[in-house]
């Protein structure tokens, strides 16, 4: 079972008590963008065998909604934040970074920021 | 081929099974041929299967990271039934079922397919709408289904419990022409079919890369070497996303784990497949004693083919809830399996921004039961470069353009 550690709480919360939420940081588009910006924000997702971030509520506890960086192939949980961000942290980057040097994700969230 | 049958079994009986042909060639790979299929799993198999049946293509190979049959086909709860939603889903669907029916005879290998019938039970109000809902649309689509009221389940099941504590049953949809098959025997039939038509199966070859000049696919890059192509489909399930990134385009599909798990065997007690979807579970029994259980998926991506706790926990109380006799039978095994989930929980059948590369993916919790209308419609697309009647609707371009299948009701939940 996974256990992750609520950021606002502090609590160390099994999985029954939280819900997933699927990817992070995805920008909601206007009614003004174009046909393929609203595309991809409805339905391109990464779906990586390595690390994802990815928001969770911690739902039977505080309810409130927050941020992890797991490794989808091994489970290992990197790092938990609160959502009241619009990019992953550079510290969160560079923690993973240290831990799994090829994850790609560092790329992928630059790719990301031009959306 | 070495033709199976009750004669060559009796032979083979009489001295000692020494006559017994290996099923399918291991060859190593050539550099070149026409078709490649990634991914030697039931649909890469069926796919390579209709290209040489139904297009007389034979120059195929059919590439396999693992071993035949590992992925999926070796990890689902081999649950076929065609009662879905949409007339989309219900061609396609039904078109497998029937070919499931004829199977056997096909491919010269007993699949022992068994046309049980599924019982959907309603558990709820809103549940009772959705299964009539059904009824009604699988009525006017010639699908054989019926809404059946509690007393009519008791006898077609009567070891389930009507009166149950938390989620009394309220009614059914029952589908008598749905059932179950042998999954190892439908990969292992279809790859000697293929292999005695001269194509070659390929196992302990794994992708890494996919060559292309001027956007179109020339070949790919394996552990075992470069090997070239003409046209080229990927058919990998959860790991389609993947070479597809790896091709340089993106897929709408996130990988997440469903998990199945098999009791120890007891006597026959349950001759139809029960699913519950309202406490998500499901099972059969299967010709060995065993009960076959599979319960929802987990809700965030994962790459690891195992389980978790939880889910085993929740499909279990789900299930002595609906049988009460089996609170004490004990757990045999326990497996988790990728599934590549779309948003509309349809698949993809399409071309892709490579020309000559095609994917046939996103089949989620239920690709068994479209083993071959979906190897059909693959063969299809990929001889003629445009998508047959079944394929048409399953295009990447419906996201962008809005044209869903909708099967989150149908599909959503239990298979």
């Amino acid at each position: 079972m996974l256990r992750l550690k609520c950021p606002y709480c502090q609590l160390d919360a099994d999985e029954t008590e939280l819900s997933p939420g699927g990817e992070a940081h995805i920008r909601r588009r206007a009614v003004d963008s174009t046909d393929a910006e609203f595309t991809d924000y409805l339905f391109r997702r990464r779906n990586p065998q390595d690390v994802h971030v990815e928001r969770w509520r911690h739902s039977f506890g505080c309810g409130k909604w927050f941020i992890v960086a797991r490794c989808t192939l091994t489970q290992e949980v990197f790092a938990t934040y609160k959502a009241q961000c619009e990019h992953v942290p550079k510290s969160v980057l560079d923690a993973i970074d240290a831990r799994r040097s090829g994850s790609g994700l560092r790329k992928a969230v630059q790719g990301r920021k031009n959306q | 081929m070495q033709r199976y049958s009750s004669i060559r079994l009796l032979r083979e009986a009489l001295r000692g099974h020494s006559g017994w042909e290996q099923a399918w060639n291991t060859p190593d790979p050539r550099p070149q041929y026409d078709y490649i299929i990634i991914g030697a799993g039931g649909h890469g198999l069926a796919t390579a299967y209709y290209l040489g049946k139904n297009h007389a293509i034979s120059n195929v190979a059919i590439l396999e990271k693992g071993w035949l049959g590992g992925g999926n086909t070796g990890r689902n709860t081999t649950i076929i039934r065609s009662n879905y939603l949409h007339d989309e889903s219900v061609a396609i669907y039904e078109k497998s079922r029937q070919l499931y029916e004829s199977m056997s005879e096909d491919l010269n290998m007993n699949v022992m397919f068994s046309p049980r019938g599924v019982l959907t039970l309603a558990q709820n109000h809103h549940e009772v709408h959705c299964l009539m809902r059904i009824a009604g649309s699988n009525f006017r689509q010639g699908i054989d289904t019926e809404f059946i009221t509690p007393s009519r389940i008791s006898e077609i099941c009567p070891s389930i419990c009507i009166d149950g504590p938390r989620y009394p049953v309220r009614g059914a949809l029952w589908h008598p022409q749905g059932g179950t098959a042998r999954h190892d025997a439908v990969a292992w039939g279809y790859a000697r079919a293929c292999s005695a038509m001269g194509m070659h199966v390929i196992e302990d070859c794994e992708v890494t890369g996919i060559l292309q000049s001027e956007s179109r696919v020339t070949g790919v890059t394996t552990t075992r070497g470069a090997i070239h192509c003409n046209k080229l489909g990927i058919v990998a399930a959860g790991y389609t996303g993947k070479l597809a990134e790896m091709a340089g385009f993106e897929l709408p599909i996130e990988s997440v784990s469903l998990q199945a798990l098999v009791s120890e065997p007891v006597k026959p007690f349950l001759d139809v497949v029960v699913m519950a979807n309202t406490v998500h579970g499901y099972v059969s029994q299967s010709d060995k004693g065993e009960l076959v259980i599979g319960g929802g998926t987990d809700g965030y991506n994962n790459f690891s083919q195992r389980g978790s706790f939880t889910h085993i926990e929740e499909s279990i109380s789900a299930l002595v809830e609906m049988f009460p006799m089996i609170s004490r039978l004990r757990i045999l095994r326990q497996w988790g399996g990728i599934v590549d989930m779309t948003a509309d929980r349809s698949p993809i059948i399409s071309k892709t921004p490579v020309k000559n590369l095609y994917v046939d993916c996103g089949w989620g919790t239920g690709g068994f039961k479209a083993i071959p209308g979906s190897g059909w419609a693959m063969a299809e697309l990929m001889v003629n470069d445009a998508p047959g009647l079944l394929a048409a609707p399953f295009d990447l371009q419906r996201f962008s353009q809005g044209r869903f299948v909708d099967e989150r009701v149908a599909a959503g939940v239990a298979h």
